[in-house]
């Protein structure tokens, strides 16, 4: 890295934590996403894991949802059955209102047209071979761009670069190991920036990156929501980072929601003993860090 | 004063390339902790923080080596003592080190017990099995850990059960320094809590001494250790009592940092994080002046000119800026507005 590679976030000012739209008005929205009674069981007979419960949900156009919860409460398992790289055992996910169908793989592939992925671990997010042109080339052609002329590929990827402040020129040839964590995450929204879906989901996307870089990822992505209307679905163990980030936030326990609202509903006025043990664990600067409570 | 436990001065160690190019990755770095005292390092990614902890072992393997300085633990100098010296009489006894990814260091053929006994057969190669499994059992019931754990493998336990016996494993022989380099980020918020208790029940308990806490994580260093110390470009920017440096830091790293601090307390919404722009500089050639300037907004070209010295204020402050305090202090306030 050089000295004069530029991190930081030169963000749209008006871009806020909270955000300017109103809970009512995100609810008026038309559904991007629905799911009723969506369950997943691994294994079988007398060995059966149910990682997800018959869980509903109704994610709005332009949202940001969070959905929170431990290790093991089946966040992941939720996302895969979303992304559609596992199929549920029961219920039914909505897509655009229709019911997704994803049978085939040409039906599998349009609708990864409308919904892409940050995972957790921006080191293993790509192909070591491919340079990083190579990566942001691929995601214009697979949005029609094949026959554009070669100057106007370059002024996409530029772009795209810019909207997660990287520099098109200093990256061209290299490769995606040869950049720092925070970057390559970045590198991810640059990618989702070309191929523009309906539905971001993003899998614990700075959990391997540390507190500087995160501040960046996590403005970038209401960058992104605000900018293109995207529906980002941002999955956590720190409700924190929930309560920065999120219009909306599920909180998951044991393969099942046990609460959701509005950030601040579900942060500020918790409900569920789960959310409150969840809050309680998360160290705080102006409360005190109860260990008391603590039960090996 | 209580009785110092570790006394570092002027320590320097550097990364030898493959290319044969020197990083000083720990650059002249002084730090004095007393007993029953805690220390956190703070510090984004590449900042020093991890090879420090290393450097403070007196452990060097290619491609780290040990330039100059003096690490004193409890009166005891072991800088320059030869590797072998240091693993026999320095490890586990004098100083222990709790790595990231400390779960991933047990051999998934081994039941846990057999871990405990190499650690004191390798002080103590007579140590009797029965009297290791006696001390075994004794350690894990007083911090909370099921005595079954011992006769498990380490495939058997969970995440966070897995870094709690290895802090316990690596804090059998009372060692009087345990250095923890991040050792709860890899875990939930939950297990991230237990890891805290147990650290804080070992140094309660006599365990340990005292300790050295690194992570990025500001809210989790504000509630875990007595002091904070930043870490950038190999360098100490800043430290302070952790109250001071969360809500009064002073260097304009210090700040970007605090400033990236996301608790879910009312009011965190209402604020947009600020990311400090730019990079940490190349360390094969790092800037004559101020490590920060080329990120600083409060940078003027003097600071580009000088290497500048840690400058105490306030009795027990020190940061290294060319700015005077309350001159800070004043750009701060009208940045703030």
């Amino acid at each position: 890295m050089t000295t004069n590679e530029t991190c930081g976030c030169a963000l749209n000012p008006k871009t806020t934590a909270a955000g300017t739209r109103s809970p009512e008005e995100i609810a008026a929205r038309p559904s991007c996403l629905r799911g009723k009674g969506v369950t997943k069981v691994f294994g079988m007979g007398g060995k059966q894991t149910v990682a997800v419960d018959h869980v509903d949900f109704d994610f709005h156009e332009g949202e940001l949802v969070s959905i929170v919860g431990e290790s093991g409460s089946g966040k992941t398992t939720l996302s895969k059955m979303l992304l559609g790289l596992l199929t549920p055992t029961d219920g039914e996910i909505y897509y655009q209102g229709q019911l997704r169908d994803i049978s085939t793989a040409t039906k599998k592939r349009e609708y990864w047209h409308g919904i892409q992925a940050i995972f957790q671990d921006p080191f293993s997010s790509f192909n070591v071979f491919n340079k990083i042109d190579t990566v942001l080339l691929d995601c214009i052609r697979m949005t029609g761009g094949r026959h554009l002329p070669k100057e106007k590929k370059i002024e996409l990827m530029t772009e795209a670069c810019s909207f997660v402040n990287l520099k098109y020129a200093e990256l061209t040839n290299k490769y995606p190991f040869e950049l720092s964590g925070g970057q390559m995450q970045r590198l991810m929204i640059a990618r989702v920036f070309l191929l523009k879906p309906k539905i971001l989901l993003a899998d614990e996307p700075t959990s391997m990156i540390d507190a500087c870089s995160r501040a960046t990822i996590l403005d970038m992505l209401m960058h992104l929501r605000d900018e293109t209307g995207m529906t980002i679905i941002f999955i956590t163990h720190d409700i924190g980072l929930s309560y920065y980030i999120s219009d909306q936030v599920y909180i998951m326990e044991h393969g099942k929601f046990v609460e959701h609202g509005t950030a601040d509903e579900v942060i500020l006025t918790p409900k569920a003993e789960y959310t409150r043990r969840l809050i309680s664990d998360v160290p705080k600067i102006y409360e005190p860090w109860d260990l008391s409570t603590v039960k090996f | 004063m209580s009785k110092v436990m570790l006394d570092v001065r002027g320590l320097t160690t550097k990364y030898v390339t493959r290319f044969h190019e020197d990083v000083y990755a720990v650059d002249h770095v002084s730090l004095t902790i007393e007993e029953g005292k805690s220390l956190g390092i703070a510090g984004e990614s590449g900042c020093g923080k991890s090879t420090l902890a290393l450097s403070l072992m007196g452990y060097y393997f290619a491609p780290l080596h040990y330039i100059s300085g003096d690490i004193i633990i409890d009166g005891k100098n072991i800088s320059g003592l030869d590797p072998d010296a240091v693993r026999k009489s320095v490890l586990g006894t004098e100083i222990a080190y709790i790595p990231q990814a400390a779960m991933n260091a047990l051999n998934p053929t081994r039941k846990i017990l057999r871990f405990i006994e190499d650690v004191i057969r390798a002080h103590d190669p007579h140590a009797q099995a029965k009297d290791i499994a006696e001390l075994a059992r004794s350690r894990f019931a007083e911090l909370g850990l099921p005595e079954s754990v011992l006769d498990r493998y380490p495939v058997e336990l969970s995440g966070g059960m897995k870094q709690r016996t290895v802090i316990a494993i690596s804090t059998i022989l009372k060692p009087k320094v345990l250095i923890a380099d991040e050792p709860s980020s890899a875990l939930d918020v939950t297990s991230q809590k237990m890891v805290i208790k147990m650290l804080r029940d070992l140094m309660d308990k006599g365990y340990i001494r005292s300790m050295i806490f690194i992570t990025h994580e500001l809210p989790l260093l504000y509630n875990v250790t007595d002091d904070i110390m930043v870490m950038y470009a190999g360098q100490i920017v800043e430290r302070g009592s952790a109250k001071q440096m969360v809500f009064d830091p002073i260097h304009p790293y210090s700040r970007g940092l605090m400033r990236s601090i996301i608790v879910p307390e009312e009011g965190t919404r209402e604020h947009k994080l600020t990311a400090i722009p730019g990079t940490p500089p190349n360390l094969k050639k790092p800037p004559q002046g101020c490590r920060f300037a080329e990120r600083c907004k409060f940078a003027v070209p003097q600071c580009r000119v000088n290497a500048l010295p840690m400058i105490e204020f306030d009795g027990n402050r020190a940061y290294r800026c060319g700015h005077s305090v309350q001159h800070l202090r004043e750009v701060y306030r009208d940045d703030d507005q």
